[in-house]
């Protein structure tokens, strides 16, 4: 079942270290700025504990991280779990081969790569990013994976949106999350 | 030396994971690309290992990692040594106050960001890359902590390309890498 923990003591004080900036970046948007919690090493080692504790027997062989604020906290949780981390990234910042979707934003589209090779067919991966909003982002990785052959267990974020019913959008996969934004 | 045999093997290890694609992003750069790096999960966990062994009694109270790949290397060292992690990024991505240090590239300029508050005068930090190469962005990088009094007390990249004489450019701020790219 996709979860949202709020018992665990450590989730208030990570929530507290989260800053909300009206009006970014544009005029409507609260912007969740998880910037404060890095500044608090006990809230940022709590986060990410929280998500080691729940995948670390769950045989993830890859975390995909996506670019850029997916990569300050997949590493972690890569390197505490023993699994490989992928950068999942902006078009033309991965050398060699790579395969990309294309997703759509409010206004336009935007793209994702990820490097041929990486991750190979059947492997578990659990995908993070620091927040989900509309789960477009989410999906175009969750594509990515499934295209080459990798199993998606589960999307992790600091942060949801559920007003913006990103958590639906995930084709049934789940969603673990350590915060909601209401 | 047990520890210094130790020491070359991790060394090793980690230069045997990096991958070099020749003419990208454009002819003539051999790109060294540190992803294969991160799907050795034995190497990556070295790479982090040989960083926080050197920094971790030596008081430092923050880690700036420079977007989007020291995003990758900085955050598990900042939590390995007790650290703030503080990201220094391409513009218009940090919301709130930010100071902004211009600087130049081949051919242009870019603008690097921090946000204000993030750091107290007089803090002793570590700057970290993936990379050195001209030493551009890490001169601009210790410009913006050191206008709010910070203490840069080292540079610290996985990779040198010594050739372009970045580690000169740094002047009498010292730097440490793991591997020379000859």
């Amino acid at each position: 079942m996709s979860g949202c923990r709020d018992e665990d003591p450590r989730i208030h004080g990570i929530k507290t270290k989260i800053g909300v900036v009206p009006n970014f970046p544009k005029p409507g948007i609260m912007f969740q700025d998880i910037t404060p919690l890095l500044l608090d090493p006990k809230a940022f080692k709590d986060a990410v504990d929280l998500f080691v504790e729940r995948y670390k027997d769950k045989n993830i062989s890859v975390v995909a991280g996506i670019e850029a604020r997916g990569f300050i906290f997949g590493p972690p949780i890569a390197l505490a779990i023993g699994a490989k981390f992928v950068p999942l990234r902006k078009p033309r910042k991965l050398p060699g081969e790579v395969i990309f979707e294309e997703y759509v934003l409010e206004y336009g589209s935007d793209c994702l790569e990820m490097h041929l090779g990486a991750v190979e067919p059947g492997e578990c991966v659990l995908v993070v990013d620091d927040l989900i909003a509309t789960g477009g982002t989410l999906c175009a990785a969750m594509n990515l994976l499934e295209r080459v052959g990798a199993v998606v267990v589960e999307c992790a974020c600091l942060i949801e949106l559920p007003e913006l019913k990103g958590r639906g959008r995930l084709n049934g996969k789940p969603l673990y999350v350590l915060v909601e934004y209401q | 030396m047990a520890s210094e045999d130790c020491q070359d093997a991790r060394i090793a290890r980690i230069a045997a994971a990096i991958r070099v694609i020749p003419n990208f992003p454009k002819t003539g750069i051999m790109f060294q690309d540190i992803t294969t790096l991160l799907l050795d999960t034995r190497a990556f966990r070295d790479t982090i290992d040989l960083f926080v062994e050197r920094y971790k009694d030596k008081d430092i109270s923050v880690v700036a990692g420079i977007e989007a790949r020291g995003f990758i290397f900085g955050p598990p060292v900042a939590l390995a040594i007790g650290a703030k992690f503080v990201p220094l990024r391409k513009p218009n991505k940090l919301p709130g106050e930010v100071i902004s240090e211009e600087y130049s590239l081949e051919y242009g300029k870019d603008k690097m960001e921090m946000h204000v508050g993030a750091v107290q005068a007089g803090e002793p930090a570590l700057v970290i890359d993936d990379l050195i190469a001209t030493g551009g962005t890490l001169c601009a990088a210790i410009s913006l902590l050191e206008r709010v009094g910070v203490h840069v007390v080292e540079c610290a990249c996985v990779i040198e390309l010594p050739e372009l004489k970045g580690r000169e450019r740094l002047g009498e701020k010292p730097l440490f890498v793991l591997v020379d790219a000859a």
